[in-house]
């Protein structure tokens, strides 16, 4: 109990360092949802919509993408970024930036699967009125996105979901610094190094108060916009 | 007129133009909360802003050797030798010391408390087959941990010596929740929250003499790190005002670090 | 606007995994006309309809219209047994082949909505068009499929599933529809409707065309044996 209270404490009195954390959590995350979106979700549909030679092996390949340890994730970033190595001229270890790159790679593969599912499904009932339509690849893609835009938010909420909570990757890209590349789940590994884990514990609530708030809201703007139909 | 120019110019660049230092540091150090007295302080006094890597030794060297910090302050001196003569480093500047020390559970089934040094402590644990949780991580602690088996004659081996593969208050956390002895730096266990049924058991050998040096990233092998700024930062380390906050620093009465930089 | 049409299948053949569904079917439809497939199931009705829309391609023979097939692709219709619903609500599901067209949205709201009056659609706008009744659907799939005004409408048994209050609606419509001067090709299970909308019929048998003839002639006096038998109800061999 003693978590709940410290969480409590900490909340109410506005802890200036816990709303930087917060902060500083969301920012990265949505910002790398964003971005995993734009990519796996026309990737998902491209998967969905292409016969291809190597189409299998993609999504073979995808779908093995979906379990990579976030650990191995954030050691590859760490290679390339860091000043030894190829991409190290950008000066980005150790920045937001870099969190965000690790995670983008974290969650795309998760929400392109997810998207080709959903989207495979919408495609074989469409199927034969597009093409009847005659519309473009482009344009079936689109429409398939856009209708099947529920299910894809919940590829997305569940791409949301891995990143807020993820804190193997993001340790070794971010350095877990105060004040600049600190946040939740890095926080709550430092407490719970030192043994607190009264305060760990109270972050971590704090993080999935946060993950639930989120979820919610994408689904009461979802519903708000069509109510009487599913 | 000319100092109080040079004040205000200094003022005036710390206010608007705050510096940044990024600097490994070993978990030891930052779980002993030193490090949040010191960085407001150095703030303050030189406007710069120092953002801590927090990792073991082993890692916070292998920073340094890729250039991905402009400064590391660990603790283990063969390590930081070898750092040095590989050209990634400038020089080592000791700054403080502090010691380690040797928990246990409180009955003590090695009699580790009775033990004259830091060696027949192990011995005892050895001995008598206690259960023993090890970083195990390659840092500095580690690597203090292993020498000292190495004196001890016996290669720490079999199911009773657990090797824990994390920070120190991690491998503290698996000692606690295994009632297991462990060998830890003071300010760690001082500021560790889960003690369970864990006790100080052995202090004071002087084997135990836990030095800490500063090194600078060499500017000649990573020509992008800010060696102005480490200089500046060693300066202010090595000064009088943090003998003063290093000597000060307590832990429930405990005090932790001494200082021992030495002014050329 | 010149007509896509005369359609000319020479040899039209269709397999599927190396199994054999339609053909070698030769039939030409021209401009004007409503032509109905009947025959039994499994006969090949949907498949033939499928290749002549272009829905499946030929493995042997050929589909050719009277212009180029990009073109004849854009100036036909196809309403499918089962009606296939956008996730959409009604004014958006036929404002939507305007739009592929590149049509502008306010003109294509527009003529999506007077369109929708035009098929008894008018109080459904904002409804989500999956949850519409069979009936409804398969209004809207007409007036979807009628919007870009196509030279030629294919219907693969459009009443199936309807009760025949909507059965008779949307034949009302759809004799309309021809006699403003669309070409239909419908397959139909019911003979009755066949006797009322056909001008010419085309009888299926084991994937081939077994008659081809003017519908008053075929019911009258069927020429084969197999057609008579299923004009009357009995089971074809």
């Amino acid at each position: 109990m003693n978590g709940f209270w410290e969480a409590w404490r900490l909340i109410i009195t506005l802890d200036a360092d816990l709303y930087e954390i917060i902060f500083l959590s969301l920012q990265v995350t949505v910002t790398a949802v964003i971005i995993a979106s734009v990519i796996g979700l026309p990737m998902g549909a491209w998967l969905a919509v292409n016969r291809f030679k190597f189409r299998r092996y993609v999504i073979a390949v995808l779908n093995a993408f979906m379990g990579l340890p976030p650990v191995v994730v954030g050691l590859f970033v760490y290679m390339a970024l860091s000043r030894a190595g190829p991409l190290g001229g950008f000066g980005l270890l150790f920045s937001p930036a870099a969190m965000i790159i690790a995670q983008v790679i974290i969650i795309t593969p998760l929400i392109a699967s997810i998207s080709h599912q959903t989207i495979r499904d919408l495609w074989a009932e469409y199927h034969d009125l597009l093409i009847s339509m005659n519309a473009t690849r482009g344009q079936r893609i689109k429409a398939l996105l856009w209708d099947g835009k529920r299910a894809l938010l919940t590829a997305t909420l569940a791409g949301f979901g891995r990143a807020i909570g993820e804190v193997g990757a993001i340790m070794i890209v971010g350095g877990n610094i105060e004040h600049a590349t600190r946040v939740l789940t890095t926080a709550i590994a430092l407490e719970t190094g030192k043994g607190n884990f009264a305060f760990a514990m109270g972050l971590g609530l704090v993080l999935i108060v946060l993950a639930v708030l989120v979820n919610v809201l994408i689904h009461i703007i979802g519903k708000t916009e069509r109510a009487s139909t599913w | 007129m000319k100092p109080v120019f040079a004040l205000i110019v200094a003022l005036l660049a710390s206010a608007t133009h705050a510096e940044t230092l990024r600097m490994a540091v070993t978990t030891s150090f930052y779980n002993s909360g030193l490090s949040e007295v010191l960085l407001p302080e150095i703030k303050a006094d030189i406007g710069l802003d120092v953002e801590l890597i927090v990792v073991g030794t082993g890692q916070a060297i292998r920073l340094g050797e890729a250039g991905d910090v402009d400064a590391i302050l660990v603790h283990a001196r063969a390590a930081e030798e070898r750092f040095i003569a590989a050209g990634f480093g400038s020089y080592r500047r000791e700054i403080m010391y502090n010691d380690f020390i040797f928990v246990g559970p409180l009955s003590d089934p090695a009699g580790v408390a009775n033990a004259q040094t830091a060696v027949e402590a192990l011995q005892a644990i050895a001995t008598t087959e206690a259960p023993f949780v090890s970083r195990g991580d390659d840092s500095g602690t580690n690597k203090k941990e292993l020498a000292l088996w190495a004196l001890a004659g016996s290669p720490p081996e079999g199911a009773w010596y657990r090797a824990a593969g994390a920070g120190m208050g991690a491998t503290l956390n698996v000692a606690s929740g295994m009632n297991a002895y462990t060998f830890t730096d003071r300010a760690s266990w001082l500021n560790f929250g889960n003690k369970g049924d864990l006790k100080l058991l052995f202090a004071g050998d002087p084997s135990l003499f836990n030095q800490y040096a500063f090194i600078p990233v060499s500017p000649a092998r990573w020509p992008h790190v800010r060696n102005d700024l480490a200089l500046a930062l060693e300066g202010w380390l090595t000064s009088e005002k943090a003998k003063g906050l290093i000597d000060g620093y307590t832990i429930n009465g405990a005090h932790l670090f001494s200082f021992n930089a030495v002014t050329p | 606007m010149v007509s896509i049409l005369p359609l000319t299948l020479t040899d039209a053949t269709a397999h599927m995994r190396g199994k054999k569904l339609v053909g070698p079917v030769s039939l030409t439809l021209a401009a004007e006309g409503f032509t109905m497939i009947i025959g039994p199931n499994g006969a090949g009705k949907t498949t033939l309809l499928r290749l002549m829309h272009g829905l499946q391609r030929c493995t042997k023979g050929t589909v050719a219209w009277a212009v180029p097939n990009t073109l004849a692709r854009t100036r036909q219709g196809f309403v499918f047994q089962s009606p296939i619903m956008m996730r959409r609500t009604v004014v958006d599901s036929l404002a939507y082949p305007l739009r592929l067209r590149g049509m502008g949205k306010a003109a294509a709201l527009k003529k999506a909505t007077s369109c929708a009056a035009n098929f008894g659609l008018e109080g459904l706008l904002e409804s989500w068009a999956p949850m519409l009744s069979g009936g409804e659907k398969q209004k809207l799939s007409l007036a979807r499929a009628l919007i870009i005004e196509p030279d030629i409408l294919f219907l693969d048994e459009p009443c199936a599933n309807l009760d025949s209050r909507a059965t008779r609606e949307i034949e009302a419509i759809l004799q309309e529809v021809q006699a403003r001067g669309t070409r239909l090709v419908m397959s139909t299970h019911d003979m009755g409707q066949a006797k009322r909308l056909a001008q010419d019929v085309v009888f299926m048998l084991h994937g081939g065309v077994h008659e081809h003839s003017q519908a008053d002639a075929f019911f009258m006096a069927p020429e084969t044996r197999e057609a008579k038998q299923f004009i009357n109800g009995d089971i074809v061999e």
